[in-house]
C-alpha cells in the first residue's frame, strides 16, 4: 500500500459525500484525478485490503437480534462442544479465549426470541451452563485506524 | 446439576421505520457503492427513483442510524493490526456511560459495549475490543487507555483469542 492509498483510506474512514459527483469531489480534496481514486478503490477491493465501500449497518435496526455467549467448557469436551455450537447456522463466529470462560461466540438471530431458543438448545445438547450477554448500551463503534 | 438459566431478552434499539423502497436500497448497496462517477444516480436507474431521492434517503438511513458509517470498512489484519483482545471491565453503573465515551475516543478502540454482568463467574459491564500491532502492543494500548481514562483501580481481563473457529459475514436479507 502507498503512500496515497494511506490518505484515500484516512480520509473515506471519516465518511464519503452525498453530492452528484462524490469521487471527484473526494479525489479534489486529494488533489488527484477523479479515475485515479477510482481506480485505487477498485484496486484496495480486489486485494482485499478493503472489505466494503459503503455502508455500514445496524443489523438490530434491521430486525435483527444479537448477543454475545460464552460457555465454561471443560478442556477434553472441547472439540465435542465446538461442534455443536458451530452446528447452527444462528452462531456468527467464535473464538476461543484465555479464561475458565474459554468458548465465546456471538449469536445472529433475526428475532430476540430465537437467541433464547438457540441458548436453551445449546444448554440441553452440551449439558453446560450459557452465559447469555446481549449487548445493553453501545458507546463506539469505529474502524477509524489511521493506516 | 441445574441447568436452567433465566434469559434476559436483547434491549433493543427501536427497530427503524423501513418501507420498501428503503429495504429495496439497503439490499442494493450493503456489498458496496457503485464504482462510478455518479454512483447515486446509478443506483436510482435500478430501483426507479431519481438520484435527488437516493441521497435524501441514504441521508435520512444515516440520520436513523440505520447506516452507522458510511465509507471505507478496513480489514484491520491486512493494515498490520494483527493482534487484537476482547478486554473487559468491571465499572460502576453510574460511570459505565462516561468512562465509555472516554474509551471510545482511541482509535485503537473498535468496539465498546455495555453487557450485563453474570455474577458470581462473571463481574464485567464493559466490553472493550482492543487492537495491535502485536500483544505487546495491544497490551501497552491497555495500559494507555486505563491511564488516560483514568480506569486504573478498575479490574479488568484481557482474553486474547487464541483461536477462531467459525467466521462469517452478516448479510441482511
Amino acid at each position: 500500500m502507498n503512500t496515497l492509498d494511506r490518505k484515500i483510506i484516512n480520509l473515506l474512514q471519516k465518511g464519503f459525500p452525498l453530492s452528484e459527483q462524490p469521487y471527484l469531489e473526494v479525489a479534489e480534496q486529494l488533489g488527484i484525478e477523479e479515475s485515479e481514486l477510482i481506480h485505487r478503490l477498485a484496486d484496495l477491493l480486489e486485494k482485499k485490503t478493503l472489505s466494503r465501500f459503503g455502508p455500514m449497518y445496524d443489523a438490530q435496526k434491521l430486525g435483527g437480534a444479537f448477543s454475545l455467549v460464552a460457555i465454561n467448557v471443560p478442556e477434553e469436551e472441547y472439540d465435542r462442544v465446538t461442534e455443536i455450537v458451530n452446528s447452527f447456522s444462528e452462531v456468527a463466529h467464535n473464538y476461543r479465549r484465555d479464561h475458565d470462560l474459554n468458548m465465546w461466540f456471538v449469536l445472529a438471530t433475526d428475532t430476540p426470541e430465537k437467541i433464547h431458543a438457540v441458548n436453551s438448545q445449546i444448554e440441553k445438547m452440551t449439558g453446560l451452563k450459557v452465559y447469555n450477554m446481549p449487548k445493553l448500551d453501545e458507546y463506539y463503534i469505529g474502524l477509524n485506524l489511521p493506516v | 446439576m441445574d441447568m436452567k438459566v433465566k434469559y434476559r431478552l436483547p434491549s433493543l434499539p427501536k427497530q427503524a421505520e423501513l418501507d420498501e423502497v428503503d429495504q429495496a436500497l439497503i439490499t442494493l448497496i450493503q456489498r458496496g457503492l457503485p464504482l462510478s462517477p455518479t454512483p447515486y444516480a446509478d443506483i436510482g436507474k435500478k430501483l426507479e427513483l431519481d438520484e435527488t431521492e437516493v441521497m435524501q434517503r441514504i441521508q435520512k438511513l444515516k440520520d436513523d442510524n440505520v447506516i452507522k458509517r458510511f465509507g471505507v470498512v478496513v480489514r484491520h489484519h491486512e493494515l498490520g493490526y494483527k493482534a487484537n483482545a476482547m478486554t473487559v471491565w468491571n465499572i460502576p453503573d453510574e460511570r459505565v456511560t462516561e468512562l465509555g465515551a472516554c474509551m471510545g475516543q482511541f482509535d485503537f478502540v473498535t468496539l465498546c459495549y455495555r453487557r450485563p454482568r453474570r455474577l458470581p463467574e462473571w463481574p464485567y459491564n464493559l466490553f472493550t475490543m482492543i487492537h495491535g500491532k502485536d500483544r505487546e502492543d495491544v497490551l501497552a494500548n491497555i495500559e494507555q487507555l486505563a491511564k488516560r481514562c483514568n480506569l486504573e483501580p478498575a479490574e479488568h481481563k484481557v482474553l486474547f483469542s487464541t483461536r477462531r473457529f467459525k467466521q462469517r459475514g452478516a448479510i441482511y436479507r
